[in-house]
């Protein structure tokens, strides 16, 4: 039950809310308000569009459906990259972490990576991958893996060591050590950076859209911008962020769900 | 194997430890030990006396420097799966179940699901946790988790039990209970058991013999003391007998030069 102070802050969230769309249609707006900066009344909707007119461009979008093929190809894009990325981060951080060998011959290599500013490969894998989806899953994997790789190397590393040797102890073979050990207390870490690594998927998967595509929500915004269209750039944000918003809040759900079995905050329950 | 054989033989076991910058360090110097089928032996001594090395080189997580180790009169060659072994510290898989960490053995050993769980759940209600299966460690307090590492250990049926401190973090209520129940597992089916412990009473109590370790470094057994106390024993109760404080004293005695020395090599 939400208290009556989280009851008014919801209202007071709503209503500057409000207050910034109100502020923006008034501005924009080329009739209510005499020109103030601009010296034609067009031109500051020109530049910042019109609330009004971005949500009617989002609601046709809807309406007529054209939306959810980009989409569709967004979120595509987003989740091949957070699963391969995933995959390859959980591999790797595992193989570094269990040999000191590969990790020493390694480390020059991944800082030199994971230091250059990689959304700058997204030309040389759109020349790679084409422009179908194939160069924006390759950018958000980029993305990804590292996230992943440093929190699996991480948690390798930081397993007990009593809980290793009791689980050899116990009759663990090296393999089941890998399985029942050693990769759960991995996965706790990766699903502590997973809010982190699903929006990287998602950045990957936009900013490669936007660099050069034929489909999904990127490439909607960067067909708007050629035509100056103001509005229906601020139409593809909106649609982005909401999104991200459901992505984000989808992560926190399945948190809740595979996490069960580490202590939270606040939970006193103890018998 | 021979009939005669002990459980548990640690033949003057050294163990030095060589550190990164080529410093050396003799924990354990030509200890010798044994523990006989079905025995109950404590193992007492300073902080710091190599205690939980010696049963880490039983356990064939460290093998010793020199000496050697039998295991039911087999030397012991990797890790000795004849034994169970009771961590001081947290040893439960914190992503498991009570249930779940029970059965972790018998899952590793491949023996099926159904019939692994029906086993964990008899061994939760044997150690008082019946109903707690479904509880992840951190539901679970201090005691109930030692009573999980129990059961875990206990579920495999070990030829030999090691422990290491196991009740040192637990208040002296729930230890008490804890070795009590301890010493009802243990009459309920004999095992060779290896205790150590720094508390003198504990050892005292639970035990058939005590084994007194000098302080580090190179440390090595300077006294063993039979403790001709009858069982069944309560652990709280027998502490006040006569015979109790007898042997309490005469072991004190013997330790207490090396618990002062081990005090003066801290202060340098």
């Amino acid at each position: 039950m939400p208290s009556s102070s989280t009851k008014l802050l919801r209202v007071w969230q709503l209503l500057l809310f409000v207050a910034f769309m109100v502020v923006w249609y008034v501005a924009t707006s080329p009739t209510l308000l005499p020109p103030i900066y601009f010296d034609d009344p067009h031109k500051a909707a020109f530049f910042f569009g019109e609330p009004v007119k971005v949500f009617e461009r989002t609601w046709d979008w809807f309406a007529s459906g054209t939306i959810y093929a980009h989409l569709w190809v967004t979120l595509l894009e987003t989740l091949l990259a957070f699963i391969i990325g995933t995959g390859f981060g959980l591999g790797m951080g595992l193989w570094l972490a269990l040999s000191p060998t590969a990790s020493a011959l390694f480390d020059p290599y991944i800082k030199a990576l994971n230091s250059m500013p990689r959304v700058i490969l997204a030309p040389i894998f759109a020349v790679w991958f084409g422009l179908d989806i194939g160069s924006k899953v390759a950018l958000g994997v980029t993305l990804v893996f590292f996230i992943v790789f440093f929190n699996v190397y991480q948690g390798v590393r930081e397993v007990s060591y009593t809980v290793v040797a009791n689980a050899r102890i116990l009759g663990a073979s090296d393999r089941q050590l890998l399985r029942h050990v050693y990769v759960p207390s991995a996965m706790s870490w990766v699903f502590a950076s997973l809010h982190n690594s699903v929006g990287l998927a998602f950045v990957g998967a936009v900013v490669g859209e936007y660099l050069g595509s034929s489909r999904g929500v990127g490439y909607l915004i960067l067909q708007a911008e050629g035509t100056f269209d103001i509005n229906a750039v601020f139409a593809g944000i909106l649609v982005l962020t909401v999104f991200a918003l459901l992505l984000d809040w989808a992560v926190t759900v399945a948190e809740r769900r595979l996490l069960v079995w580490q202590p939270r905050g606040g939970e006193t329950e103890k018998i | 194997m021979v009939a005669s054989a002990p459980a548990l033989a640690l033949e003057q076991v050294t163990v030095t430890f060589v550190s990164p910058d080529g410093g050396r360090y003799t924990a354990v110097r030509e200890a010798t030990l044994r523990v006989q089928p079905g025995e109950f032996v404590s193992v007492v001594g300073p902080t710091g006396c190599g205690k939980s090395t010696l049963l880490n080189i039983a356990a064939g997580l460290l093998r010793p420097s020199g000496g050697k180790v039998e295991v039911l009169g087999a030397p012991l060659d990797g890790l000795n799966t004849k034994a169970g072994y009771l961590f001081q510290s947290e040893a439960l898989m914190p992503w498991r179940t009570a249930r779940a960490n029970v059965t972790a053995g018998l899952e590793f050993r491949g023996v099926g699901r159904a019939e692994a769980a029906a086993r964990a759940d008899e061994w939760l209600q044997r150690v008082g946790l019946r109903g707690f299966g479904d509880r992840y460690p951190h539901q679970l307090s201090g005691g109930m988790r030692k009573r999980v590492a129990l059961a875990q250990t206990l579920i495999l049926d070990p030829q030999i039990i090691l422990m290491d401190e196991p009740f040192s973090a637990l208040d002296i209520q729930t230890r008490q209970l804890m070795e009590n129940h301890l010493l009802e597992l243990w009459s309920a089916n004999r095992k060779s058991v290896l205790f150590i412990t720094h508390d003198l009473e504990e050892a005292i109590s639970l035990s058939d013999r005590v084994i007194v370790l000098s302080a580090g470094p190179a440390s090595h057994p300077i006294g063993e003391f039979p403790i001709d106390l009858p069982r069944p024993r309560d652990v709280a109760e027998i502490r006040l007998t006569p015979r109790f404080i007898e042997i309490h004293s005469l072991i004190w005695h013997a330790m207490k030069e090396e618990v002062l020395k081990s005090y003066a090599q801290q202060l340098h």
